[in-house]
């Protein structure tokens, strides 16, 4: 692979990302269009929309003649932690309005991961912006070659892909467990997500996790309050 | 198809991700260094890998996806390379479904 060969671990790491999500992105295009939206609809959903898992279920449900009231609900529940991750990128989402605003847009696993992974607020800015950037690419070349193609590349499980990406979260996720309340929080989200899975729609578990950082955001408020009173 | 669906899948993902931004930004305003928020997304990323791996759908699964996680957390442990952890998972993954 000679795309990850560059110097600059943030560059390589960026480029991976967007090598495998462009393989999801294909078979994305190839569902799209097999559940009756056309080539334009598709390109548009992946550029506008630009949130994997939303965007599969989507495409999936109404596939399975769901229509939009069955494939909404479960699509926008699995793009709610696009809100918790915005929420959490306060301070790396710099610039004017406008930047913020189409920064926004591209808020989503992997730019967060990325993001969050980095030791500085400058180097959080870097690999947020240069994810984004190999991510939007793929998920939109894989997605028209895809809709345009139909198939070729096969199933992305085929290749292990459904198993790198918890893979690449773990790689992301590991620095940023800095002390016993992190660990903790980590802890109690994979517990609550776990016990949510057989109970309730997909996205739930996960959007519920952020939970698990609550005793941890009490204390250090507590905290800044009794510093500040 | 219409386009009305496009619409609104476009619409509200992105009112979502804004929502948080906006979110994100009046509260905690205070703090300069701006990402002690941060530890929200550390059990979310947390739920996520689990998730990813142990479940399908509504249901627990153990199958080629957890040994491939196993390798990944010893290659993240030993401080290997992001691409060696990643592309390590993915054959671990893709070679055990070859034999089974």
């Amino acid at each position: 692979m000679p795309l990850v060969m560059s110097g600059d671990p943030i560059v390589r790491n960026a480029l991976s990302i967007g090598v495998a999500t462009g393989v999801y992105a294909v078979s994305f295009g190839v569902l799209s269009v097999a559940a009756g939206f056309s080539v334009v609809q598709t390109c548009v959903m992946s550029l506008v929309c630009f949130t994997g898992a939303s965007q599969l279920t989507f495409a999936s449900v109404i596939g399975a003649g769901g229509g939009v009231a069955g494939a909404l609900p479960p699509a926008l529940l699995l793009a709610g932690r696009n809100a918790l991750y915005a929420f959490s990128l306060r301070g790396v989402l710099s610039g004017t309005v406008s930047k913020r605003a189409l920064r926004a847009q591209v808020v989503v696993d992997e730019t967060t991961a990325m993001a969050h992974a980095q030791p500085t607020l400058a180097a959080k800015r870097r690999a947020f912006d240069l994810t984004a950037l190999c991510l939007f690419t793929a998920w939109n070349v894989g997605t028209l070659a895809g809709a345009l193609a139909g198939r070729g590349l096969g199933n992305p499980r085929d290749y292990g892909l459904d198993a790198m990406f918890p893979a690449v979260f773990l790689a992301l996720l590991a620095p940023q467990l800095r002390g016993p309340e992190a660990v903790r929080a980590a802890i109690a989200g994979v517990l609550i997500a776990l016990a949510l899975v057989p109970a309730s729609p997909a996205g739930v578990p996960i959007i519920a996790s952020a939970l698990g950082a609550v005793p941890v955001l009490l204390v250090t408020g507590r905290r800044r309050k009794a510093v500040r009173g | 198809m219409s386009w009305w669906p496009v619409i609104a899948l476009c619409g509200s993902a992105y009112a979502l991700k804004a929502l948080g931004l906006v979110l994100g930004e009046r509260l905690d305003r205070d703090v300069s260094e701006g990402w002690s928020l941060q530890i929200v997304v550390v059990p979310v990323l947390a739920a996520l890998i689990v998730v990813q791996t142990l479940s399908t759908g509504r249901h627990y699964a153990l199958d080629a996806r957890t040994p491939a996680l196993l390798v990944a957390a010893v290659l993240v442990w030993r401080k290997a390379p992001f691409v060696v952890v990643a592309v390590a998972a993915a054959s671990t993954a893709a070679l055990l479904r070859i034999v089974a």
